[in-house]
């Protein structure tokens, strides 16, 4: 969860350098709400990058996002009220903690957790954001390569998984489609390929490989 | 300024309605299709490996610093991840490596 401090306050001195002051922070955090989205918005602003190019941007870079509210459908379906609030707030950060078993916590418990986290993560997030606003002002030091914090997040997460399971056709998968797609597409136009290719190979290897290998989570 | 502004919106709009389109296809009381389950759970792992690459992807290996700076950053946190299993250390760790290195190893 405290990473997003740290993702926030990178955003938001970037976005301070770029000229936009601290109600422009708050008011990407609160709308927008996507780490890797606000940090491709910084290239974005400010540019002459027609309306369609931001949409598909903003589509191609949020893709991830369908597949998190897809394994939720069935956890989110019972927790009334909170429920528009609790899928508008499923950010990466919130997926990987609310994804999980949850073994620990009673099913009666478990529309609270979600609500929490996802309450926590926000206010966690727009808190770094306006803070590295304010931060940028005050302190004018060298932030070149402070974006870094993103892939870094990425990495973090990658490694994490990568030490938590065995199994890795599933992360090499993604890596190998992606860096093929790279090569053949260039770096301006690969993702959507590569979305692709992942998905026909997620297919192929559901068909080929025995069912329990396939119990990771 | 206001074009920023509609930017903005725009890609709040999109982002939520890709949070929400799930939901709204497969929330109903029918069940959630097999593959949809499938999907939901081995993605994570692919996505992830798919947006390493997409933060590198503008590395390039034969000018510049060769990609030295990123590739000493990515396995700083790969060792340190290993190592202390601390989300925040690695991405601070990663991060620190990184803009250091660039600001005053790799000019």
């Amino acid at each position: 969860m405290a990473g997003y401090i740290v993702l926030g306050i990178g955003f938001g001195i970037i976005l301070n350098t770029k000229g936009y002051g601290v109600l422009w922070s708050l008011l990407m955090s609160a709308t927008i709400y996507a780490g890797s989205m606000q940090y491709v918005a910084l290239d974005l602003l400010g540019t002459s990058a027609s309306l369609i190019a931001v949409a598909v941007t903003t589509l191609m870079v949020n893709c991830r996002h369908l597949f998190y509210g897809i394994s939720m459908v069935d956890r989110y379906k019972n927790s009334g009220k909170a429920r528009p609030y609790l899928i508008f707030a499923l950010t990466d950060e919130t997926y990987s903690l609310v994804c999980g078993d949850l073994k620990d916590i009673p099913d009666d418990k478990k529309n609270v957790y979600y609500l929490c986290v996802s309450l926590f993560d926000q206010s966690y997030w727009i808190t770094g954001c306006v803070l590295g606003s304010l931060l940028g002002m005050i302190i004018p030091f060298n932030v070149t390569g402070i974006d870094f914090a993103l892939t870094a997040l990425f990495v973090t997460i990658l490694a994490e998984q990568w030490f938590t399971n065995h199994d890795h056709i599933y992360a090499l998968t993604g890596l190998i489609c992606s860096v093929v797609s790279l090569i053949i597409f260039g770096s301006d136009r690969f993702l959507i390929p590569a979305m692709i290719m992942i998905t026909v190979m997620l297919t192929v290897l559901k068909k080929y490989r025995p069912k329990e290998e396939t119990h990771e989570s | 300024m206001s074009r920023d502004l509609i930017m903005i919106i725009i890609m709040a709009a999109v982002t939520i309605a890709l949070r929400f389109l799930p939901f709204l296809v497969f929330g109903g009381s029918s069940k959630t299709p097999e593959f949809i389950t499938y999907l939901g759970k081995v993605l994570p792992f692919s996505i992830m490996g798919m947006l390493v690459i997409y933060c590198l992807r503008d590395v390039d290996l034969l000018e510049g610093s060769h990609g030295i700076p990123e590739l000493l950053s990515v396995a700083l946190i790969m060792i340190l991840h290993k190592w202390k299993r601390n989300t925040l250390l690695s991405i601070i760790a990663g991060t620190a490596c990184y803009m250091l290195l660039i600001q005053f190893v790799f000019l």
